[in-house]
């Protein structure tokens, strides 16, 4: 982890740039939310390969759908809350029962339109995609990742979901590290407890394991930036080998990565696990920190939870 | 485009179309006659004369577009691409079983000639205006034809795409309303008036024709002044048909929507449809 903070949406604008100047296949399908999801210099640079179609985020679908039968890869872009439900059955039918080049972006995803209140918070958005078959949910825990996965999606034939955050995080990760689609990164290794975590809170769950580590605790860390397809054989070695998993996620503890943790574990038989996400509630207009705090995603938790499982 | 073929023969090919829609109906055991019945005149024009397509490459990139938006009327459409030869005549008789490339609504992953998989309505036309939209970027001189039901365009999302492709001048886009009159719940007029949609569409900014959609001369005129166009508006037909058309006992009757005739039904369909032009 490192002092550097930059939000998870900033990744996305820059690495889609980068591609759309290497493949003029790859397109941007905006819905009157570019400004905040970081599409202003695609737009600006490679204005042939970008399109508005205004707030009517069900026709974007549509749109991106038809573009990828004729070759091109579409990245629709739009807020987590709107990307996952207003065209959640044209996601289904035109692009997954298709199995259509379209890629999914949710901004904002989780509380982190804090003030924008509950209406705009997507707590389901990634529970919602992951249900639909041929998708892939990807949840990038910092901007140099949420880049490399960006290049990865474009590259993975098919449709994919990718989760951005709104604010500034932590950077986690060395400039060219490698990333694999349904491939869990382990940031930290240790035999008593196993943290698996994604997004804006994997930093949280680094910060648990220092703080557990001085306490005589040893963490193992994992980024599960994957929820489906799970990297179920990192869940493996972590139940088989720990025994002891906390699951941490600002997204509802049904149906994210929680509950597809569990579902590995489950079918093991081996293993304890404790979900730390959001407890099936809706979220409100406050600052993301009090959000967080209030639903219990702190590493305060964290650690609290780890004390909890090795008593 | 095949500039020789006739009205008479395109009438012929509708009537064909009929036939192997009914029969396919029939022999499945369910399905959606009316619809196809409606559009099969409309099918004919595009599939066997005006369309740009070549059944020996069905993704040859040059190809104009068919988006069948009403997805449900595939058996028409079907009844098309086997006369065609995208798949073999015999295939017909599989619709709906199990193993097919039939499915019950169009499954571009199956079966040749498919463009866009549809079926859930009020999704296609927004796929077309993103083919058309892919034509336009490259410099592609293909068009794309989309037929899409009146009660189909209750749905928000129609309206959506019609305003998309007015924003972004699809003048290679032709979107046509089969303009029946029925849904499964009744009259369009009963349910959800649509009003003088050939005006709706001009207001949204489309060149417009109001024809009647089982008058083959009436279509094959209309396609003929969209061809030689210069208005760089996308372009809009009002299809005025009879669900059932060519079936007496199905002609205007909601409840042909979505049900397959017993043998005697069937018998009567296949006499109804016999010989002569079904003008």
């Amino acid at each position: 982890m490192t002092d550097k903070r930059i939000a998870t949406r900033d990744g996305f604008g820059e690495a889609i740039v980068e591609l759309g100047m290497e493949n003029p296949d790859i397109f941007v399908i905006d819905a009157d939310l570019g400004k905040s999801c970081k599409t202003g210099a695609f737009l600006k640079q490679l204005p042939q390969q970008y399109v508005d179609v205004g707030i009517a985020e069900q026709n974007a679908a549509g749109v991106a759908a038809g573009l990828a039968t004729c070759g091109k890869i579409p990245f629709v872009v739009t807020y987590a809350a709107f990307a996952s439900m207003r065209m959640c059955e044209q996601i289904r039918q035109e692009a997954c029962y298709t199995r259509q080049n379209v890629k999914i972006i949710g901004c904002h995803g989780g509380f982190t339109p804090a003030f924008d209140g509950g209406s705009h918070q997507a707590v389901e958005d990634m529970g919602i995609m992951s249900s639909i078959p041929n998708m892939k949910v990807i949840m990038p825990a910092d901007y140099v990742s949420a880049k490399a996965l960006v290049r990865a999606a474009a590259a993975e034939p098919g449709p994919v979901y990718l989760r951005f955050t709104r604010d500034a995080m932590p950077v986690l990760y060395e400039e060219g590290t490698k990333f694999e689609i349904g491939k869990a990164v382990q940031l930290r290794d240790g035999g008593d407890v196993a943290i698996l975590a994604n997004g804006d809170t994997v930093h949280l769950a680094l910060t648990a394991a220092q703080t557990l580590a001085g306490q005589g605790i040893e963490a193992r860390v994992l980024d599960m930036h994957t929820v489906k397809p799970l990297d179920a054989e990192a869940v493996r070695r972590c139940a088989e080998e720990i025994g002891r998993i906390i699951t941490v996620e600002d997204h509802n503890v049904i149906n994210g990565l929680g509950s597809a943790v569990c579902c590995v574990t489950a079918e093991l038989g081996r293993g304890v696990v404790r979900r730390i996400g959001i407890p099936d509630c809706f979220g409100m207009s406050a600052p993301y920190t009090r959000l967080m705090e209030l639903n219990g995603i702190t590493s305060a938790r964290i650690v609290e939870t780890a004390h909890a499982l090795l008593k | 485009m095949k500039p020789e073929v006739t009205a008479a023969q395109l009438r012929e090919h509708a009537r064909e179309i009929r036939r192997a829609a009914v029969t396919m109906i029939h022999e499945a055991g369910s399905g959606h006659p009316g619809g196809s019945l409606s559009a099969a005149d409309l099918i004919a024009a595009l599939y066997f004369k005006e369309m740009r397509l070549d059944p020996n490459n069905p993704k040859w990139p040059d190809r104009d577009r068919f988006v069948l938006s009403k997805g449900h009327v595939c058996p028409a459409q079907y009844a098309a691409l086997a006369a065609l030869g995208y798949f073999p005549e015999e295939t017909l008789h599989t619709l709906r079983r199990e193993g097919s490339i039939l499915q019950g609504h169009p499954d571009m992953k199956r079966c040749p000639g498919i463009d866009v998989s549809t079926g859930s309505l009020g999704q296609g036309l927004s796929v077309a205006a993103g083919m058309a939209l892919a034509g336009k970027r490259d410099g592609k001189d293909y068009r794309v034809f989309c037929i899409v039901g009146d009660g189909e365009a209750d749905e928000g999302q129609i309206w959506e795409a019609i305003m998309f492709a007015n924003a972004q001048k699809l003048d290679n886009l032709i979107v046509i309303i089969d303009s029946n009159g029925l849904q499964i719940d009744g009259r369009c007029d009963d349910i959800i008036p649509h009003l003088d949609l050939e005006k709706k569409l001009a207001a949204f900014g489309f060149e417009t024709w109001d024809i009647d959609g089982n008058d083959m001369d009436q279509i094959l005129q209309a396609l003929d002044e969209i061809r030689v166009s210069t208005s760089g508006k996308p372009k809009f037909i009002n299809a005025r048909t009879v669900k059932g058309k060519g079936v007496s006992y199905m002609e205007n009757n909601a409840g042909w929507h979505g049900k397959a005739p017993n043998e005697e039904e069937y018998a009567i369909a296949m006499r109804d449809l016999e010989g002569a032009e079904q003008a």
